[in-house]
């Protein structure tokens, strides 16, 4: 027997819809960046200046590149899943919560894939 | 017909306390954070552009207004991993006695802001200042 309402139903309505996954990767994700952010701080301190060299020397490591790339694509969805929850609490008009929650995903996404090109191109030694 | 008693929204009628405090600024410090995520980026490109172009960033980066910008997003991102390990082990159902949730809510606070510090002394030192 469902509880849900028949009219419910029709719009597709209430909480069987995908909330537990988004739920669920925000948690994941959030895991996985306490590791990636300790990694993150733990490079950061070993480095001996913040020079140009030493940045791209760090990067150059395969272990450190995967790393690098992996805390961008992470960082990225999980600022995604958790801003889409602050937009979708905070901005009641619908029309506007969707341009905005379109917006904030495209700005996400361009900067994760200009900052995984980033990674990629000083791991593969292509940064000067 | 009279409207049934329906419970209200715990914003309407809840006085401000810190559990709810601590929860609205891990949320503050994630948005922080996401707008972080940008200058993160924007170092990495500057990196992967050569040696010129990382040198325009670093000047950029260590300028003041950006320093505290960065000093932010270091306190956020404290508050932000600390919060965000209590609010794990409420997910698994752990840490809910008032006694308990007092505790590591003042846990949180002081171990955000004492982080914060040796994380931005930290890397000041290992950095040289540039970022």
């Amino acid at each position: 027997m469902s509880l849900r309402s028949p009219l419910g139903k029709v719009l597709g309505l209430g909480s069987a819809k995908e909330g537990s996954a988004h739920w669920y990767a925000q948690r994941v994700s959030a895991v996985a960046l306490v590791l990636l952010g300790l990694w993150f701080f733990l490079s950061l301190a070993s480095l001996d200046g913040a020079t140009h060299a030493n940045v791209v020397a760090w990067l150059a490591s395969p272990l450190h590149a995967a790393l690098a790339l992996l805390l961008v694509v992470t960082a990225a969805h999980h600022a995604a899943l958790g801003l889409q929850v602050v937009v979708e609490d905070y901005v009641a008009d619908k029309g506007r919560r969707t341009v905005v929650l379109v917006a904030i995903k495209f700005a996400l996404v361009v900067a994760a894939v200009v900052g995984a090109l980033a990674v990629l191109r000083i791991g593969f030694g292509v940064a000067a | 017909m009279a409207q049934p008693e329906r419970p209200l929204s715990p914003f309407l009628h809840y006085r401000w306390q810190y559990t709810n405090t601590l929860s609205i600024l891990h949320r503050i410090t994630g948005v922080l954070l996401s707008l972080g995520f940008f200058i993160l980026v924007y170092w990495l490109a500057a990196a992967a552009g050569g040696p010129e172009q990382y040198g325009r960033a670093a000047a950029v980066i260590g300028s003041f207004p950006l320093q505290l910008v960065l000093f932010g997003a270091a306190f956020a991102f404290c508050y932000h991993l600390l919060n965000g390990i209590r609010h794990l082990s409420f997910d698994m159902g752990r840490g809910f006695e008032l006694a308990t949730a007092r505790k590591s809510a003042r846990f949180v606070a002081i171990g955000a802001v004492v982080l914060a510090l040796v994380v931005w002394f930290v890397l000041r030192a290992s950095l040289g200042g540039a970022a």
